[in-house]
């Protein structure tokens, strides 16, 4: 027990890091720097290894490979009890056995500080329970529960707190709720939140920077309006919400676009905003960014004409179409219900068309589905 | 007609309680009500013969006839319930933790010893610590014991005997309640700055105190009544109060002082137990 070690302070920085298990690689050459003070997000569906990485910064596994740092200290091989660091663990994990005060307390009271009464105090105000402390964990819900994990965890200050799915027990409505909560604590702790869960939303909505893990390594990184807008693999577009990914072929350059040819109708993909390697590109376009019009309207931008609508679903804030491409494809059209216009019916021929900077390209040779198959609900 | 079904309804519990409450009045209830009747009746003209007679004094009499078996019982309980649980503690830790695949046919060999009487595997116990015996060539051996020491009909083999025969008693509940331990209150232990040790102390000790509590008493009270291992293993300065109580029974035929004795025992051991879940505070623990 070093005290320079549990003092340790500054970013995180994972080198190449690898984890196997037998032949099974989950964690494939990962190498991360996560700013001190930041809340970052490892998102990825079951299984990509977020988890397995999570509990290597924790200590609890040890990576086959590869070096953890915190500013300058090398914490690679370092037992759980001696690392500046707290896990708010999936099921919370609290002791049973022992009072609400006395879980809080329990960090504390380990590191030899006999004046507990505090900062615990401190804590449970912060996550509005003071009242509860003298509570057994059993007698309340899982959200109070949520909290009591977050301030057992926070009241440590530690340099670094992991989050495992901190909110996946929780039902919607709370889990809103408690993203808002947890964004908010974070700010005014100021410690450096590293947070895993496959639920983007949750991701998007509370973290700074958010990178995207898919079978043992990072297929993007950034901020969650950067992976959103600017999806550079097929993965990313299709598990941060919704994409049409179309296979096309860059038959021309005008300006800083390229002219894209599909199935025999062209439309554009600025430069910067493709990674295609060569004239082969899968063509991306977010579903909300689609303007759908029937036949007639004269149009501006990027336009598909020859779709037929297939389907329909009124959902309130918007209504979602389904509409069949002359090549067969089915594309997504998501529009808003705000001109009072009622919607499209099921047969009806219309044309898409968008703004020239909203399409992105990806790598011709991916495969168009991944990421989309992966349930992101599921654990 | 919907008034019938709920009449119906509400029989129910009553009729899958009924074979329960019929086995408990047959077995339980009507002895006890026998055994107590039978503690205060006095000799009656033929031996053997005894009318009930209400005579209290049969309580005291029985008592101080059989003090020294009495404490020496509770001693012996007690030490082998103390050995019981310092072994089965590490055995059932380990089948819970650290036994992966072999978890199943740990806890089939723990049990295994069930498959033979009980009466058997004391005898057996006879051997083991006889004269042909290798434990005690072993420490004949290694000079711990003189030429002329033995094992057998002494307090030792008596405590031997009683730990190892209700040392499943001990390890199962024990086990049962390690094994419910969730893994990740032992991470979130080492997480929040405890060694190994501290996380045993603070956390994995005083939730499997459940364990400890059902596995203790499991041993003590069958332990504390039993005559077999002192009649077996034991020499006359082991008597057990169970022996004394077969002994009043089945050759004095004095049936009220072993009825008497039997219910002291009975008090006694049901005092004691209330007692130490007072004292553990067993329903404060999960």
């Amino acid at each position: 027990m070093t005290d320079a070690s549990k003092s340790a302070k500054g970013d995180l920085k994972l080198s190449s890091l690898v984890k196997t298990y037998g032949e099974f690689v989950a964690v494939d050459d990962l190498s991360l720097l996560i700013p001190e003070g930041s809340f970052f997000a490892l998102l990825g569906p079951s299984g990509c290894g977020k988890t397995t990485t999570l509990r290597m910064i924790a200590g609890l596994d040890e990576p086959t490979s590869g070096s953890i740092h915190i500013g300058n200290t090398d914490i690679t091989y370092q037992k759980p009890y001696d690392r500046p660091v707290n896990t708010v663990f999936q099921n919370y994990a609290l002791f049973p056995h022992l009072t609400i005060f006395e879980n809080i307390a329990f960090g504390l009271r380990r590191r030899g500080i006999k004046d507990v009464k505090d900062q615990v105090d401190k804590v449970l105000n912060l996550v509005e329970l003071p009242h509860l402390a003298q509570r057994k964990p059993t007698q309340l819900s899982g959200g109070q529960q949520q909290r009591i994990a977050l301030a057992r965890a926070i009241v440590n200050r530690p340099a670094l707190l992991l989050l495992d799915e901190p909110l996946g027990a929780l039902d919607l409505k709370l889990r809103r709720q408690m993203q808002i909560e947890l964004k908010w604590i974070q700010t005014e702790v100021g410690l450096t939140f590293v947070h895993v869960t496959h639920d983007q939303e949750e991701a998007m909505t509370m973290a700074d920077t958010i990178a995207v893990m898919n079978e043992g390594k990072i297929e993007q990184m950034g901020s969650p309006a950067d992976l959103y807008d600017s999806p550079q693999t097929a993965f990313v577009a299709n598990f941060l919400g919704q994409s049409n990914l179309i296979k096309g072929r860059v038959v021309d350059s005008d300006g800083d676009a390229n002219v894209v040819e599909i199935h025999g109708q062209k439309v554009k993909v600025l430069k910067n905003r493709s990674v295609a390697k060569d004239s082969s590109i899968l063509f991306g376009i977010r579903p909300e960014k689609i303007r759908i019009q029937p036949g007639a309207h004269q149009l501006s931008g990027c336009v598909l004409e020859g779709g037929v609508i297939s389907d329909v679903s009124y959902i309130g804030v918007s209504t979602q179409y389904q509409v069949e491409m002359p090549w067969g494809q089915e594309l997504m059209v998501f529009e808003q219900n705000d001109d009072g216009i009622p919607p499209l019916a099921k047969g009806d021929p219309v044309k898409l068309s968008w703004e020239t900077i909203f399409s992105f390209g990806l790598d011709g040779s991916e495969d168009a589905s991944a990421g989309s198959e992966v349930n992101p609900d599921e654990d | 007609m919907a008034l019938a079904t709920n009449r119906k309804k509400k029989l129910w519990p009553y009729i899958l309680l009924a074979p329960g409450m019929v086995w408990l009045v047959i077995f339980f209830i009507a002895p006890i009500v026998k055994l107590v009747s039978t503690s205060t009746q006095t000799q009656g003209v033929n031996i053997g013969e005894y009318v009930q007679s209400y005579r209290f004094a049969n309580f005291i009499d029985a008592f101080t006839g059989a003090a020294p078996q009495f404490f020496r019982s509770f001693l012996y309980a007690g030490l082998a319930t103390a050995f019981a649980l310092m072994i089965s503690y590490p055995l059932a830790y380990a089948i819970a933790f650290k036994s992966g695949k072999w978890k199943n046919t740990l806890l089939v060999l723990v049990v295994a010893p069930f498959f033979t009487s009980f009466l058997l595997r004391t005898i057996a116990w006879e051997q083991i610590l006889g004269e042909q015996g290798l434990v005690l060539k072993t420490l004949r051996f290694l000079h711990i014991l003189g030429p002329t020491g033995h094992l057998t009909a002494t307090p030792f083999a008596v405590v031997a005997g009683l730990t190892y025969n209700f040392l499943p008693f001990m390890t199962l509940p024990l086990y049962a309640s390690l094994e419910r331990i969730d893994p990740r209150t032992l991470e979130a232990s080492g997480d929040l700055y405890a060694s190994g040790f501290t996380t045993f102390r603070k956390v994995t000790f005083p939730l499997s105190l459940p364990g400890v509590v059902a596995g203790t008493l499991l041993t003590f009270i069958p332990a504390a009544g039993d005559y077999v291992n002192a009649e077996l293993l034991g020499n006359p300065q082991t008597k057990m109060i169970g022996n004394v109580i077969a002994a009043r029974y089945l050759q004095i035929v004095d049936y009220p002082g072993a009825a008497a004795l039997s219910f002291i025992l009975m008090a006694t051991i049901l005092i004691l137990v209330l007692v130490y879940i007072r004292k553990m505070g067993t329903d404060e623990v999960v």
